[in-house]
């Protein structure tokens, strides 16, 4: 039954010129569930979660979201779709505020003196600190400016946002890469939160400690080409760890090293 | 006794007037920050700061000269309203992160385009203010479309546009007046009396004349007041200003501005559509610099190939020394009003004062350099992770 699947990418491969960016990779993602993808630098993710956002098209292969054939020309229409990206750069602007930057591109609005459309400041600033506070950011004063957030907050603020603008598909591209270990916690609590309310995940990764915990099932990408899907039951953290690439060249490094120190 | 059984008392009561504010909870790592810091992360404050610094210089320099009698105050105030014009336009293109330095020679030309149409082809003046405004904002369009459609700076696009269009200007006057000034126009404009009224001289004379009446304002011998009225450019900078600062800090469109400037890639991720944001501000910028062509054609009687040169430079003095940033994503419009007002005052200014005018510059130059480097400071402080 393909309705099973929210989204769906049937033999899929992306072309650059020369260069074979994905080479027939097949992913499919169920409702409400974290799916994660991993692989190591220059794996293809980056293409793969383009593709996904509407930012590629693909060369050859479909693309399915609920069972329907979709061909996206730009990101706007997998957002339109439910379908929410956030990148590594979290698209904030630091000197921007809290609620501005929440809402940018989809300003609440309301008439001034009856005419002139303005943004309902209020009205973000109020939902911007709720919404964080939800996912348990407290922000005294939306106003302040995103700069004077910590990484880990400007991550949550990023999907907190994605989420109250309906998304029905979290993409997150290496949301824990950049912070330390209490707030790589927040974020996959954030995740877990995320997937309890119903909303399918697809988590980018190549740290195999952030990944296993939180995820259900596993896709691993080596070269532009999938390496299958498993699901958590059937597989090991020490199974995806020696499938990744980099697995057995880390393990060979230990063995040299812990060989000479001996 | 009793003064211990009073001192008690205040004690207790002065702990149960403490316990509720204590039962508040609050969050340990949000700290007060002081009105001043607050201040400080206000774009305008370099700008008001230095507006104040020049007012006490010029007026212990300047004080007894006239500068600040009322024909002095329109003097200088009719500079910083032309230069406000174009600062205005400046000042919303710059916080979307780029720049236009062909908007000098775009008044030059955009005068051009006022003046040869009625003298030497026979087009009634409305049409050829009309004909300016649309062939300038085109301009506008097409400089916005090369840059975003190239992505190339538009520091480089936009130089290429300011020798174009000067070189444009002075084709067109000496090809058609044989000289580099197109004269004569200024009585079309007292001949139409739409384009008069929008453009030309001075208006609210009633008023003038009523605080004349009241012995407020200076008068002449004649009984008539010193300045019969308020010159058309400030009511033209007035609005324009007070129609973009609204834009800029109430409305979507000003969001989409910041936004742009702040990240532009970060602005397409979110939807905004950046191209159509930057485009329209590139015609905003060529709008104005046309408005400053046709009201400065409207009130010197001609169009000439040297107008408006390095006005480009200055728009964008006044407009980082009201606190925009360079790079972009930052700023305020009433900060850049500020930046043309201290500009006017220095210009005008100066020649009150006993200093050699030949100064100027280096005066202007000084506040540049203070500007960027205060800017910078409040950026690395505002972007500055906890």
């Amino acid at each position: 039954m393909a309705d099973d699947y929210i989204l769906e990418l049937d033999n899929v491969s992306k072309y650059f010129g020369t260069v074979i960016a994905l080479q027939g990779v097949t992913l499919r993602l169920k409702r409400g569930e974290v799916h994660c993808l991993l692989g190591d630098n220059g794996a293809g993710k980056s293409t793969l979660i383009k593709t996904l956002a509407g930012v590629h098209t693909p060369s050859t292969g479909a693309y399915r979201v609920e069972g329907e054939e979709v061909r996206f020309s730009s990101p706007r229409e997998a957002l339109d779709r439910g379908i929410a990206t956030v990148y590594q750069d979290l698209a904030l602007v630091p000197l921007m505020s809290v609620a501005r930057n929440f809402f940018a591109g989809r300003e609440p609005r309301r008439k001034w003196l009856g005419v002139l459309p303005v943004i309902d400041m209020a009205y973000a600033n109020e939902t911007a600190r709720e919404k964080l506070a939800e996912m348990g950011i407290h922000v005294r004063d939306a106003s302040q400016p995103v700069g004077t957030m910590s990484g880990g907050e400007r991550q949550c603020l990023a999907i907190a946002r994605a989420i109250h603008f309906g998304a029905k598909v979290l993409i997150l591209d290496e949301p824990t890469a950049a912070l330390g270990v209490k707030q790589s916690c927040n974020v996959l609590k954030l995740i877990h939160n995320a997937r309890a309310r119903g909303i399918s995940v697809i988590f980018i990764t190549h740290n195999v400690h952030h990944a296993y915990p939180i995820a259900d099932s596993f896709t691993l990408l080596n070269r532009g080409q999938s390496m299958g899907t498993f699901a958590k039951n059937d597989i090991s953290k020490e199974e995806v760890l020696d499938m990744m690439a980099g697995g057995t060249e880390i393990q060979q490094l230990v063995d040299q090293l812990e060989g000479r120190a001996a | 006794m009793s003064v211990i059984n009073e001192s008690v008392t205040t004690m207790i009561q002065a702990k149960r007037a403490k316990a509720p504010e204590e039962a508040v909870p609050t969050d340990e790592r949000v700290r007060k920050i002081s009105p001043w810091r607050v201040l400080l992360d206000r774009p305008e404050l370099g700008s008001i700061a230095g507006t104040v610094l020049v007012f006490a210089f010029f007026g212990i320099f300047a004080g007894g000269s006239g500068m600040f009698a009322l024909d002095g105050v329109i003097n200088w105030a009719q500079v910083a309203g032309y230069l406000g014009i174009i600062a205005v336009g400046a000042c919303l293109l710059m916080i979307a992160g780029e720049f236009d330095l062909s908007m000098g020679s775009m008044i030059g030309f955009a005068g051009v385009m006022v003046a040869i149409p009625p003298m030497y082809l026979g087009w009634p003046l409305w049409a050829a203010v009309l004909f300016a405004f649309a062939g300038s904002m085109a301009l506008g369009a097409l400089n916005g479309y090369l840059v975003v459609r190239t992505k190339l700076p538009s520091f480089i696009v936009t130089l290429a546009f300011m020798f174009i269009l000067r070189g444009l200007t002075l084709v067109l006057s000496t090809g058609f007046a044989n000289s580099t000034i197109v004269s004569g126009i200024g009585d079309k404009f007292s001949e139409d009396p739409v384009i008069s009224a929008l453009f030309q001289g001075t208006t609210l004379h009633w008023l003038f004349n009523a605080l004349a009446g009241m012995n407020l304002i200076e008068k002449l011998p004649s009984g008539d007041p010193v300045v019969g009225g308020l010159p058309k450019v400030l009511i033209w900078w007035l609005a324009m200003a007070a129609v973009a600062g609204f834009v800029l800090a109430r409305t979507r469109f000003g969001n989409w501005i910041y936004t742009v400037g702040g990240d532009a890639n970060a602005a397409k991720n979110v939807g905004v559509p950046v191209r159509r944001v930057k485009i329209s501000l590139f015609v905003l910028t060529a709008f104005c610099a046309c408005l400053f062509g046709v009201l400065q054609v409207a009130d010197v009687g001609s169009a000439a190939a040297d107008r408006g040169l390095q006005k480009e430079f200055e728009a964008i003095i006044a407009v980082v020394i009201g606190g925009t940033l360079l790079t972009g994503g930052f700023g305020s419009v009433i900060g850049a009003c500020f930046g043309a007002l201290i500009f006017g005052v220095v210009q005008i200014g100066i020649s009150y004062t006993n200093i050699d005018s030949d100064w100027y510059r280096v005066f202007l130059g000084g506040m540049l350099l203070l500007a960027v480097l205060f800017n910078h400071y409040i950026r690395s402080r505002a972007a500055a992770t906890k």
